[in-house]
C-alpha cells in the first residue's frame, strides 16, 4: 500500500455530492502538500528564531537600546488576525458540508472565505497604520536598534501574510468556478499556513512587547 | 590500472609524510613559557594523525590491489567482524583518541586563557587599524590615559587619540610602532581595534588572538628568548592586510629600559 | 476503481515547445540538468579565478594576459593590485561554495535522480521546483554583476566578516555596491535552496512507490534527504543575516558595527552593533553548509562504489545513521571557526568537543567503505576510480581536522594555509570527486551515450595526482606560519617557501587544464558518444530500470513496485550477480560465499 492513506480510502471521506467535483479524489489529492507546508513552516520559524537571537545579542551588546510603546493598533490587529483564523475554520467546515451535499448553496462557505481574506487584508492595513503611528512619534528604521528590529520583524511577517493571502485567493478562485476545482489538500495546507502565520504573530507580539 | 592506482596512493601517502618526518617546513622555535605545552600537543596530534593517515591510505591501497581483477573462482568475503567490529573500532579507538586529544589539549589552552595575568605583568596596549599596529606603554605613572577616537589623526601621529593637553595620565604615555618587551617578564597585552577586525599573530610566541571592534580583549605571555620576531595580522582587514605587520623585540631588562627612555623622549 | 498504489502528482501532458521543454520546464530531470549546467559554468569561472590568484601569488609582478579586460583599475596591464587579488579571492570562494558545491551534487544530481530512485513520476511541487532553479540563476547573475560595478566585487572573503563588510565603501574598494550585491545574491540564493529543500523532503517522505520503505531507499536518496533537512535550517539563518548586513549598508542601521570606529581618520556614526553577532550567525549556517557540500557526495560515492564492488556494503543502515549523526552534530560545532575570535575561551573548549566527536561517524563511514572493499570484486572504471579517489581525499582532508579541532593548536594554525589545505581537500576536492564519479556513472542514463573511458581515465589521473600536488603542500606552508588571504608574501620567513608556491601554481595550472579534457569529453560524448545500453553498470536501483534517456514521466506510466533492498549484489539470480529493486524474482540475500 502507499505510505500515506488519504481520506478517500476506507470511510471518513467526503462521498462526492457535487456533480463533477470530488474534493478528495485520489487523483486530485496531494499528501505531499501537507509535508510541504510543515517544511515551509519549519524554515520560516528558523528565520524568525535567527532574528530573535540577533535581537537578543544586539540588545545586550550595547547600552544604546531605547524602549518605546507598541502602537495600540498592534493589539487590534492581533484580534483581527485571531478572528480571521476563526472565520477560516468556519469556512473549512462549510466547504466540507457543501462538498458532502449537506449544505445547499455555495454562497455561505464562500462568504466565510471572503471574510477571512478581508480580515487578512485588514491586518496588513493595520500593520501599515502601526508603522505610520511609529513614524509620527519619530521612530524610523534606523532611529534605534529597537525600532530597526520592530520594522524588520513586522515587515517580514507581513510579507508572509501576503503569501497567505495569495493562497487564500487561490482557494476562493478555485472554489468559485462554475465547477469547483478546489482540492481538499489545497484548502488544508493554506489553512495550516494561515494558522501558522497567526501563531507566529502571537509570538512576535509577545517578543516585541517584552523587549521593545 | 588498479594496481597502479594502489601504488600511486601508497607513494602519495609516503611522500606526504616525508616532509613532516624530516621536519622540513616547521614552526619556528618556541620562545614562550606556555609554548612547550602547545608544541607537545602538536607533536602528539601529529603522531596520531600520521598513524591514522598512513594506515587508512595504505589499507585502502592494499584492498584496491588485492580485490580488483579477481580470478573467476574467487569468492566474495565479508570483513571479519563485519560492520559491528568497525563501528566498535571507530567508537572505541577513535573515540578515546580524540577525547584524549581534547582533554589534554585543554591544558595548553588553559595556560593561555584560563589563568589571569599576574599582578606584576607589564601592561602594554596595542591598537590594530588599517594597516598598522601601534603600541602604548603607560609610562612612569603606570596608568593609561583615556582614549578619544574622535581625536585620532594619522598626520599628527596621534594614533591612539590621546588628549595630552587635558588628560594627566596621557602625558607620560609612550606610543611606539614597535613592541619591545623585557625578556622573562610577563606581558599583559591589552588589545582593541580601531576600525575593522584584525588579529595578532607571533609564531614564535605561540600566540594568536583576534582584535574585535567593540571589544576590549587581552592576552598575556612571557617571552623567554631575546630576539626580533614578526607580528602578523591574520584577520582579513582590507587591501593592506598582507603588509600589516610589526616587530616584537625581546630585549634584556637594561636594553628595554634604555629603549623605553629613548622612545619617551621622542613623544 | 482507483489505482490505490500510487500517489499521483499532476498528470501534466508531455511539454511541447522549446521554452516549456528546455527553459521553463516543470520536469525535475530538466531542472536537474539546468542546475548541473549552472554549476558547470560556475566551476570554470571559479577555476579561472583560482588560476589568476595562483599565478599572482607565485609571480607577483607578472602581467597576466587578459585580466586587464576584466578590470582596468584592478589589474592595470594585467598585474593585480592588492585589493583586486582579494576581490577575486572573495568571488572564487563565493562562486565555488555556493554555486558549485551546493548546486551540483545536491540540486543537480538530486533533482534528476531523487524522484526516479524512489519510484515517483516527478516531485510534488514542480512549479516551486522550477522557481528554485530560476531564483538560483538570478542569484548567480547578481553575484557576477559585482564584477561590473565601478569598484568591483567585495574583498571581505566569502565569509564577509563585519565590520569590514558592513562599513561600506570607506572600508575598502568593492565594499560599497559590491558588498551589497554580494549580500543580495546570497539572500536570493537562500530562498532558491529553501524551495529546493521543500521538494526534496516532500518527495522522499510522500512520493515513494509501493514497496519502497525508508530503508530500501538508495544511499543517494538518504544523502539528499539529510542534506535538505540541514539546508532548511542553515539557509533560513543565513538569509536574515544577509538582510541585516544589507540594512547596515543601505538603511543606516548598526547591527554589526559598534561605536567609536575610526576609518581614514573619520569617526564612524554607527553605534552599538556586535561584530561577533555576524560571525555567530554566519557560522551557524557556515558549518552545516560544508556538510551540505559533502553529504550528497558521500551518498553518490557510496552508490557508485557499491555498484562497482559487486557485493552489498557491510551495512548501509550504519552509513545512514552515521550521516544522520553528522547532520545532527554539525549544529554544535560551528564555534570551531571562532576559537581565537574573542569569543569566551570556555566556549572554545565547549565547541571543540563535538568537533572532535564528529570524527567518529565520519570514521565509521570511511571504515564501512574500506571494509566493504575487502573480499569484493572491485571493478575499475572512471566512475569507481573517482569514488575511490574520494575516499583517499576525504581521509587526507579529514585528518587535518584533528589539528584544527583543538583550540590550543588552532592558535598556531588558524588563518594559515593549513586551514586552506584542510577545507580544499576535505570539501572542495572531495565533493568535486563525488561530482565527477556521479557524472561518469550517470551520464549514460541522462544522455543515452557513454562517456569516453580513455579520456575519463586521463582526467582522473591528472586530477588525482594534481590535486594532491596542489593541496598537500598547503599543510606544510601552514605549519611554517604562511598566513592566508595575503596577496603577496613579504614576511621575512617566506623567502624559502616561495619555491613551494611556484610548485603549487604549476600543479594548479596543469590540473586545471585536465578539466578541459573533462569538458571536452562531456560535450563530445553528449552528441557522438557510444550508444549506451539501459543498464551498463549492472546497477540495481530504479534509475537502471528505465530507458536512457528516461521518458518525460520517468516510468512510462507504469509506476514500479519494489521488492528488494537497494544493493543486492553478489547474489545468484538468473545468471546475473545482482537483482534489481523492482524485480519480483526471489533471491537469497548476499552473504559470504562458501
Amino acid at each position: 500500500m502507499q505510505s500515506r492513506p488519504t481520506l478517500s480510502q476506507g470511510g471518513g471521506g467526503y462521498p462526492p455530492k457535487v456533480p463533477g467535483w470530488d474534493m478528495t479524489a485520489l487523483a486530485n489529492s496531494s499528501p505531499a502538500s501537507r509535508t510541504g507546508v510543515w517544511v515551509a513552516m519549519a524554515a520560516i520559524t528558523m528565520t524568525f528564531v535567527a532574528i530573535t537571537s540577533a535581537m537578543v545579542v544586539r540588545q545586550g551588546a550595547s547600552l544604546d537600546w531605547r524602549h518605546f510603546t507598541l502602537p495600540w493598533v498592534m493589539y487590534v490587529d492581533t484580534l483581527v488576525l485571531l478572528l480571521s483564523s476563526c472565520t477560516l475554520q468556519v469556512a473549512r467546515k462549510r466547504v466540507a458540508l457543501y462538498a458532502r451535499g449537506v449544505q445547499a448553496g455555495r454562497s455561505i462557505p464562500a462568504l466565510w472565505l471572503w471574510l477571512t481574506l478581508a480580515l487578512g487584508f485588514l491586518f496588513v492595513a493595520g500593520q501599515y497604520v502601526a508603522w505610520l503611528q511609529l513614524k509620527a512619534q519619530g521612530w524610523y528604521l534606523a532611529t534605534n536598534p529597537s525600532s530597526s528590529f520592530f520594522y524588520l520583524l513586522t515587515a517580514l511577517h507581513a510579507l508572509h501574510v501576503l503569501g497567505g493571502l495569495a493562497g487564500l485567493t487561490l482557494v476562493i478562485w478555485r472554489f468559485s468556478r462554475r465547477v469547483p476545482t478546489l482540492r481538499l489538500s489545497t484548502l488544508t495546507t493554506v489553512s495550516y499556513y494561515w494558522h501558522f502565520v497567526d501563531v507566529l504573530w502571537i509570538y512576535l507580539l509577545l517578543l516585541l512587547w517584552a523587549r521593545i | 590500472m588498479a594496481k597502479f592506482f594502489a601504488l600511486t596512493i601508497i607513494i602519495i601517502a609516503i611522500a606526504s609524510a616525508v616532509p613532516i618526518v624530516m621536519h622540513i617546513w616547521e614552526p619556528p622555535v618556541d620562545i614562550s613559557t606556555h609554548g612547550p605545552l602547545i608544541d607537545a600537543q602538536m607533536s602528539e596530534t601529529m603522531v596520531e594523525a600520521g598513524i591514522c593517515f598512513l594506515a587508512a591510505q595504505l589499507i585502502l591501497a592494499a584492498f584496491i590491489w588485492r580485490f580488483s581483477n579477481r580470478a573467476k573462482g574467487e569468492k566474495i568475503k565479508s570483513f571479519p567482524g563485519g560492520a559491528r567490529a568497525l563501528v566498535l573500532a571507530a567508537v572505541v579507538i577513535v573515540g578515546i583518541e580524540v577525547l584524549a586529544l581534547g582533554v589534554f589539549g585543554t591544558k595548553a589552552w588553559a595556560s593561555i586563557y584560563f589563568t589571569p595575568p599576574s599582578a606584576n605583568a607589564l601592561p602594554i596596549q596595542v591598537q590594530a587599524g588599517q594597516f598598522a599596529f601601534y603600541f602604548r606603554y603607560p609610562g612612569p605613572d603606570g596608568t593609561f590615559g583615556p582614549l578619544h577616537p574622535e581625536m585620532i589623526n594619522e598626520s599628527t601621529e596621534n594614533f591612539f587619540g590621546l588628549d595630552t593637553t587635558h588628560d594627566q595620565d596621557s602625558k607620560d604615555d609612550v606610543v611606539t610602532a614597535e613592541l619591545a618587551v623585557p625578556v622573562n617578564r610577563e606581558i599583559h597585552l591589552l588589545m582593541h581595534a580601531k576600525d575593522v577586525g584584525h588579529s595578532f599573530f607571533v609564531r614564535e610566541l605561540r600566540i594568536q588572538q583576534d582584535f574585535v571592534p567593540g571589544l576590549d580583549l587581552s592576552v598575556h605571555f612571557t617571552p623567554t628568548k631575546i630576539g626580533r620576531y614578526e607580528i602578523l595580522c591574520t584577520q582579513l582587514c582590507g587591501l593592506g592586510h598582507y603588509n600589516m605587520k610589526a616587530y616584537l623585540e625581546v630585549k634584556s631588562q637594561e636594553d628595554f629600559d634604555q629603549w623605553l627612555k629613548q622612545q619617551a623622549a621622542l613623544q | 476503481m482507483h489505482d490505490m498504489s500510487a500517489p499521483v502528482v499532476h498528470h501534466h501532458a508531455p511539454p511541447t515547445g522549446f521554452i516549456r521543454k528546455y527553459v521553463f520546464s516543470l520536469d525535475h530531470k530538466v531542472i536537474g540538468e539546468q542546475y548541473y549546467a549552472l554549476a558547470l559554468v560556475a566551476v570554470y569561472i571559479g577555476l579561472v579565478l583560482s588560476w589568476i590568484m595562483r599565478i599572482h601569488l607565485a609571480w607577483p609582478g607578472f602581467a597576466i594576459p587578459g585580466v586587464q579586460y576584466l578590470s582596468k583599475t584592478g589589474a592595470p596591464g594585467g598585474v593585480l593590485t592588492p585589493e583586486y587579488y582579494l576581490q577575486l579571492m572573495t568571488m572564487h570562494g563565493t562562486v565555488m561554495v555556493f554555486f558549485v558545491l551546493t548546486t551540483a551534487p545536491f540540486a543537480g544530481f538530486g533533482n534528476y535522480f531523487l524522484p526516479i530512485q524512489v519510484g515517483a513520476e516527478d516531485m510534488p511541487f514542480p512549479h516551486l521546483n522550477m522557481m528554485s532553479f530560476w531564483v538560483t540563476c538570478v542569484a548567480f547573475l547578481v553575484a557576477l554583476s559585482a564584477f561590473f560595478v565601478p569598484q568591483g566585487p567585495p574583498l571581505s572573503g566569502w565569509t564577509a566578516y563585519a565590520p569590514l563588510s558592513a562599513l561600506g565603501q570607506i572600508a575598502g574598494p568593492g565594499q560599497g555596491t559590491g558588498q551589497v550585491l554580494w549580500a543580495v545574491s546570497i539572500a536570493i540564493f537562500c530562498v532558491g535552496q529553501l524551495l529546493g529543500s521543500l521538494n526534496f523532503i516532500s518527495t522522499t517522505l510522500d512520493m515513494r512507490c509501493k514497496g519502497m520503505s525508508l530503508m530500501r531507499m538508495p544511499l543517494t536518496v538518504w544523502a539528499w534527504f539529510i542534506t535538505s533537512c540541514i539546508g532548511l535550517t542553515a539557509f533560513a539563518v543565513l538569509m536574515p543575516a544577509c538582510i541585516l548586513l544589507i540594512m547596515d549598508h543601505v538603511a543606516g542601521t548598526s547591527f554589526f558595527v559598534p561605536s567609536g570606529l575610526v576609518v581614514n581618520d573619520q569617526l564612524q556614526t554607527h553605534s552599538g552593533g556586535s561584530t561577533l553577532l555576524w560571525q555567530h550567525l554566519f557560522w551557524f549556517f557556515g558549518h552545516p553548509e560544508v556538510y551540505i557540500a559533502i553529504v550528497p557526495a558521500v551518498g553518490v560515492v557510496s552508490h557508485v562504489l557499491v555498484t562497482n564492488l559487486r557485493r552489498p556494503l557491510l551495512s548501509a543502515r550504519v552509513l545512514v545513521y552515521s550521516m544522520v549523526a553528522i547532520a545532527f552534530l554539525s549544529y554544535m560545532v560551528y564555534g570551531h571557526h571562532m576559537f581565537v575570535s574573542g569569543m569566551n575561551p570556555f566556549s572554545s573548549i565547549a565547541f571543540s568537543f563535538p568537533t572532535l566527536v564528529i570524527t567518529i561517524p565520519a570514521t565509521i563511514i570511511v571504515l564501512i567503505w574500506i571494509g566493504s572493499l575487502y573480499g569484493s570484486r572491485l571493478r575499475i572504471n572512471t566512475a569507481s576510480l573517482f569514488a575511490l579517489g574520494f575516499i583517499s581525499m576525504f581521509v587526507s582532508g579529514g585528518i587535518s581536522g584533528f589539528f584544527l579541532a583543538q583550540p590550543s593548536l588552532d592558535v598556531m594554525l588558524h588563518a594559515t594555509y593549513f586551514v586552506v589545505g584542510h577545507f580544499h581537500l576535505v570539501m572542495a576536492v572531495a565533493a568535486l570527486f563525488g561530482i565527477f564519479a556521479g557524472t561518469y556513472f550517470w551520464f549514460s542514463k541522462v544522455t543515452g551515450r557513454m562517456m569516453n573511458e580513455t579520456l575519463g581515465k586521463i582526467h582522473f589521473w591528472i586530477t588525482f595526482v594534481g590535486a594532491y600536488c596542489i593541496f598537500m603542500p598547503f599543510h606544510y606552508l601552514g605549519m611554517a606560519g604562511n598566513v592566508r588571504r595575503y596577496q603577496a608574501f613579504v614576511d621575512d620567513f617566506m623567502g624559502p617557501l616561495m619555491p613551494v608556491h611556484k610548485f603549487i601554481t604549476i600543479a594548479a595550472l596543469i590540473t586545471g587544464a585536465a578539466q578541459i579534457v573533462f569538458l571536452y569529453n562531456l560535450i563530445h560524448s553528449r552528441f557522438w558518444g557510444k550508444l549506451a545500453s539501459q543498464n551498463p553498470w549492472e546497477g540495481t536501483s530504479l534509475e537502471w530500470s528505465i530507458p536512457s534517456p528516461p521518458p518525460f514521466d520517468n516510468f512510462g506510466g507504469k509506476i514500479p513496485v519494489v521488492y528488494h533492498d537497494p544493493y543486492q549484489y553478489g547474489v545468484d539470480a538468473d545468471g546475473k550477480d545482482y537483482v534489481m529493486q523492482d524485480s519480483p524474482e526471489q533471491v537469497v540475500s548476499a552473504r559470504d560465499e562458501k
